[in-house]
């Protein structure tokens, strides 16, 4: 089972939950970058949260399957046609064998996420399956995909999904998920809550004002390593030199350019810059859409805040993929495994959503 | 000694145990001191124990527990009234790790551009530079920069040197170099801004080695000085 690249797209990589615990080898995290549309893409597959997919950005990739298979793909909204054909996104898709995958560019947001039923299957380097392009680790050396690159997939036993080769010719699916609150469509939602850190206090008083009051803006040097942001230039009281720590992502660092970075998933593992803080966990995903020249702000959050908002969210996200899970198994049950595909139609333009109950 | 540290929490699933604010021995065989500790408390829940110079990086799975379960249990882990003697001897002589990592290196030429720039700058003969490089045992301070790139402590004062004003946009890979006060080895071919001595032809990472670093937090470390032929055969071997 395999899926070749036709065009690499702009930016693709695989993706799975990431490496952790290698810190202390300089080894980064990596990783999906949006961690909930990560794991509902594995959800919509009937695969292990932490599968490994594709990370796309701005501009997808074209691919072909050489075997009958099942897709899904969450994130940032992009036009997704198989075989020709356009297909939703958030939903599980049948994609028969030799037919063609192709991903366009994406309306709004920076990154979307294309898992396919039993996950792609590339040897693991050091415990993940993770492409860290700045340091170079992951299947294919760490490179992003290129045309030619063939991306094995490991056989889904006793998946939830009905066999893909039972999913006959390509069709809309009967319902898909409601993006929302897992992609905010429109983007309203570009307030970043920021924990203050460490050296907060030694900002500048008017540079802690400006900070949670001003603008700022996605500049084009930005990456998976960090989001490089342009408002307002912040000032320390006084300089402040300090010695290399450990960093994490999330973490809001202040050079004395007066520009802060945010750090993402491929962020170094210490670093010497003063901190201004952290950007909330529960926001990662937020900060993952941003693309360059896309505005946000921040506001003060506590520990505690954070904290309970990262385990309110786990909650409605453990709950999704419950209910994503028994809806596969009603399809697969509702079809019978020796049955033919029935052939939906899609008389019906209003298709039933799946919202989480939060 | 472990006692007379500052928790700080980083992230929500992350916490930063600063043990001293500078670059020396001794407060860095402390923090080796609480890695080692914690990891031999071999506490649920902890992802990742991460040191770097005066600091220690632990971060936990945030859904596994409470957080001040967790606090107390580290604080528990690294109180020096309940750990072993051997640890204490360790912590004592600064030393964390038993092991010792050689690392042939051929100083200067195309290996090490920047040996005559350093010898001029410390005003000593270029073999006195390598005599005192080599006489040191080092230590691995933390890893980090690149993937596997040891920071080392140790280096003889008279070597220390500001970094080059305008940095290498491609250093070799296996460049022994120094930065300051510090000294390193560039584990591939990476930008760069330190005073490259020498090269070594060993593989410092690989990520499809076994154990892909040749290095790990704490290892003691010395350089041996190579000819340009054993260089070639050990990059034979290595390669």
């Amino acid at each position: 089972m395999s899926l070749e690249v036709i065009k690499p797209g702009l930016l693709t990589t695989l993706q799975d939950a990431g490496r952790p615990g290698l810190a202390h080898l300089g080894i980064g995290r990596a990783g999906a970058f949006d961690t909930p549309a990560l794991r509902i893409a594995n959800a919509l597959c009937g695969n292990p949260s932490d599968a490994c997919v594709l990370e796309i950005t701005l501009l997808g990739p074209t691919l072909r399957a050489h075997h009958d298979a099942w897709i899904a793909v969450t994130g940032a909204p992009i036009p997704v046609r198989v075989g020709g054909i356009e297909q939703a996104m958030w939903a599980p898709v049948p994609v028969p064998a030799g037919t063609t995958i192709e991903l366009g560019a994406m309306r709004e947001g920076c990154r979307s996420y294309l898992a396919v039923q039993g996950g792609f299957d590339a040897a693991p380097v050091l415990g993940s399956r993770s492409m860290d392009v700045n340091a170079r680790i992951g299947p294919f050396g760490g490179r992003p995909l290129q045309a030619g690159d063939v991306l094995p997939i490991a056989t889904a036993d006793g998946g939830t999904l009905a066999s893909a080769a039972d999913a006959g010719t390509v069709k809309k699916r009967a319902w898909r998920l409601d993006p929302r609150p897992w992609f905010d469509e429109g983007n309203t939602r570009r307030t970043l809550r920021l924990i203050p850190g460490a050296h907060f206090e030694r900002l500048a008083e008017s540079s802690r004002e400006r900070l949670f009051s001003g603008s700022f803006k996605v500049d084009a040097d930005s990456n998976r390593v960090g989001l490089r942001l342009i408002g307002p230039r912040l000032e320390w009281t006084t300089p402040i030199e300090m010695v290399s720590e450990g960093c994490v992502p999330g973490l809001l660092q202040l050079p004395p350019s007066g520009h802060p970075i945010a750090f993402g998933p491929e962020c170094p593992v210490s670093g010497g810059y003063p901190r201004i803080g952290q950007i909330a966990a529960v926001d990662m995903s937020c900060l993952a859409q941003l693309r360059p020249g896309d505005a946000l702000r921040f506001a003060a959050c506590t520990f505690d805040e954070a904290v309970e908002a990262l385990r309110k969210r786990e909650r409605a996200l453990q709950k999704l993929e419950a209910t994503i899970d028994q809806r596969l198994r009603q399809d697969r049950d509702a079809r019978g495994p020796w049955m033919k595909p029935r052939v939906e139609t899609s008389s019906n333009p209003l298709t039933p959503t799946l919202s989480p109950k939060r | 000694m472990t006692t007379g540290f500052a928790i700080e929490p980083l992230a929500e699933d992350t916490l930063l145990l600063r043990f001293g604010d500078g670059i020396d021995a001794a407060t860095n065989a402390r923090v080796h001191a609480a890695a080692l500790a914690l990891r031999d408390a071999d506490l649920a829940g902890i992802v990742d124990i991460a040191p770097a110079y005066a600091s220690l990086l632990v971060r936990f799975d945030p859904f596994a527990g409470n957080d001040n379960a967790l606090l107390e249990t580290i604080t528990k882990a690294l109180d020096p009234g309940l750990r072993r003697d051997d640890e204490q001897k360790r912590v004592t002589q600064g030393c964390m790790a038993d092991r010792i990592v050689e690392i042939p290196a051929c100083y200067g030429g195309d290996c090490g551009p920047d040996l005559d720039a350093i010898a001029e700058h410390a005003r000593l003969p270029r073999d006195e530079v390598i005599a005192r490089h080599t006489a040191v045992e080092y230590s691995v301070a933390m890893l980090g920069f690149a993937p596997g790139f040891p920071y080392l402590l140790g280096l003889d004062p008279t070597l220390q040197m500001p970094r080059r004003a305008n940095p290498r946009t491609r250093v070799p890979a296996g460049s022994v170099a120094i930065g300051g006060a510090q000294t390193g080895i560039y584990t591939r071919e990476l930008p760069g801004g330190w005073q490259l001595i020498g090269r070594t032809p060993l593989v410092v990472f690989d990520q499809a080695r076994e154990t892909p670093c040749l290095f790990a937090p704490g290892d003691r470390v010395r350089f041996r000085a190579i000819g340009a032929d054993e260089f070639v055969q050990l990059a034979k071997r290595s390669a």
